[in-house]
């Protein structure tokens, strides 16, 4: 049914109108080379509703988020654009952001960002001069015509504005800390959630449910990392804070004897027990992207 | 000699609003020497929020507020006062309303801004931090500083990289956040977590040209006429 609404993004269009969205993240290259992030690209065509950009992930230097999404919109896809605030203080963030909005790109997706030590530069000055919440209270401000020192714009931006949230915080403070900090994001105007991935259906349940109890009514798409290895399962328990690969998850890994089949039915198995859950899924396909199309021929 | 400014009174009151009896604090040390303390400050203060119909139930001075043992041990025989009031307004640098908050089962507001330390961190080496920001925002965070003891000086809340509590930068070193949220916890007050705290203003961390010309700043510099 055209209900005549006008929708900034195909993102946008498919939450709204109840579809199982679906977002891709990709990683652009270190160093000039596009063919990579094409190859990735097309792998996902007719698949994804958008393309997740990363913003300099890990805190490692490389091809950039704005700069990506602008190839991607070139060659008809529709980006996401992630935006830390690791790396820009408030004057280059706004700045990029009407960038962006002037490049044709409409998804923004407001993250903190990993810390600078993290990275392949960890001498590197951390700037953190807004936070998340700041970051989405500045495309709120933007999008009312104004900068963050009152100036007029020529024209307003506007954006589909997105954030993220943790359904796996290890402990009740920072559980709680979750819950509230995701309040303040919607108020400042958030539209859509991704979440840190998830490989336990349980917890995301229990997740949902809570954001039930606090009447939080925003689409959430479901995290879902594609598990490669087993090495990766143990490195993220190990490392990655707020992601729990389960033992039995594990375990299929190491004595599979197809690695890809295998990776594509626990990410298939996990998107049809989440999906009635939630309003979409974002996956993370680390370098396997072509694998993609599998994982989605098995969504019921 | 640690430098404060007065936060405008206007300031005060609003971060005050929801409260009807206030116990003063204020440092014997460094303030008085920066001229925001001693006890007529104190009790001007005491007007002040007579007057906007707020209740005082004690004022005190202690030197030194950044050291938690000594405020411990002089608010001993004034714990009615300090348990008649809603909240506590310090009258410190950074530092003294970090260690009051730790050792007072109350909000303790800042009632000045720290500008600068000019080279010493507190007359007792305590294990508070504070960055001289000018823009003191403590009684929002339960008295433990967003902008020391979160590397990203995060103002709204955690990220997501904390595991079991402790920091994403170094396992050993606790999360600023989770911290806050203990202690505002401990005091009631888990909804000012709530409150969207705009991005601060790095102009009020360098001291003002005024301010640069007197003795306070140096005592070799002319006091200005």
């Amino acid at each position: 049914m055209n209900t005549g609404k006008k929708y900034l993004s195909k993102l946008e269009k498919s939450l709204d109108e109840g579809k199982f969205a679906i977002t891709c993240e990709i990683g652009p290259p270190k160093g000039a080379d596009q063919e990579e992030i094409r190859e990735a690209a097309e792998y996902l065509k007719g698949i994804a509703d958008g393309i997740n950009v990363t913003d300099l992930q890990s805190s490692v230097m490389r091809l950039g988020s704005l700069a990506t999404c602008t190839l991607l919109k070139q060659w008809g896809y529709e980006p996401v654009f992630q935006m830390t605030t690791r790396d820009r203080n408030r004057l280059a963030l706004q700045s990029d952001l009407i960038s962006a909005y002037t490049m044709g790109i409409r998804n923004v997706l407001a993250i903190t960002g990993d810390y600078t030590t993290v990275g392949d530069h960890p001498q590197a000055e951390p700037v953190y001069d807004l936070d998340s919440v700041q970051l989405l209270w500045t495309m709120k401000t933007l999008e009312e015509g104004k900068d963050l020192s009152g100036n007029d714009l020529t024209a307003a931006p506007k954006f589909f504005k997105g954030a993220v949230v943790n359904p796996g915080a290890d402990t009740e403070a920072a559980y709680e800390l979750q819950i509230i900090k995701m309040k303040k994001k919607i108020e400042q105007g958030a539209q859509f959630f991704q979440t840190q991935a998830i490989f336990d259906a349980e917890v995301f349940k229990r997740f949902m449910d809570r954001l039930e109890k606090e009447k939080i009514d925003v689409p959430v798409l479901a995290g879902v990392i594609l598990l490669k290895s087993k090495g990766m399962a143990n490195y993220m328990n190990k490392f990655v804070p707020g992601v729990f690969v389960p033992g039995p998850l594990i375990e299929k890994m190491d004595t599979t004897g197809d690695k890809v089949a295998t990776c594509i039915e626990i990410a298939s198995g996990l998107i049809n027990e989440v999906k009635p859950y939630c309003s979409g899924t974002h996956i993370q396909a680390l370098g396997w992207e072509k694998h993609i199309p599998a994982v989605f021929a098995n969504i019921k | 000699m640690i430098l404060t400014e007065f936060k405008p009174i206007e300031e005060i009151l609003e971060r005050l609003k929801e409260e009807k009896v206030v116990f003063i604090m204020g440092c014997g040390g460094c303030p008085e020497g920066a001229n925001t303390g001693g006890m007529e400050v104190l009790n001007d203060m005491k007007t002040k929020l007579e007057e906007n119909g707020i209740k005082v139930s004690g004022v005190i001075e202690i030197d030194f507020l950044c050291q938690k043992a000594l405020i411990r041990s002089r608010l001993k025989p004034r714990k009615q006062e300090i348990e008649a009031a809603d909240s506590v307004l310090v009258f410190s640098c950074g530092l003294g309303v970090q260690a009051s908050s730790a050792v007072i089962d109350k909000v303790c507001h800042p009632a000045l801004n720290t500008i600068t330390f000019g080279g010493i961190t507190g007359m007792w080496q305590g294990t508070e931090r504070c960055d001289t920001c000018g823009n003191c925002i403590l009684d929002l965070t339960g008295g433990i500083c967003p902008y020391t003891a979160c590397p990203k000086k995060l103002e709204n809340g955690p990220c997501a990289g904390q595991g079991n509590d402790m920091c994403e930068t170094d396992p050993q070193r606790d999360c600023g956040w989770v911290l806050i949220y203990k202690s505002l916890k401990r005091l009631g007050q888990l909804d000012r977590l709530m409150q969207f705290i705009p991005p601060r203003d790095y102009r009020k961390i360098l001291p003002s040209s005024e301010l640069r010309k007197t003795r306070l700043w140096a005592l070799d510099e002319e006091e200005a006429e």
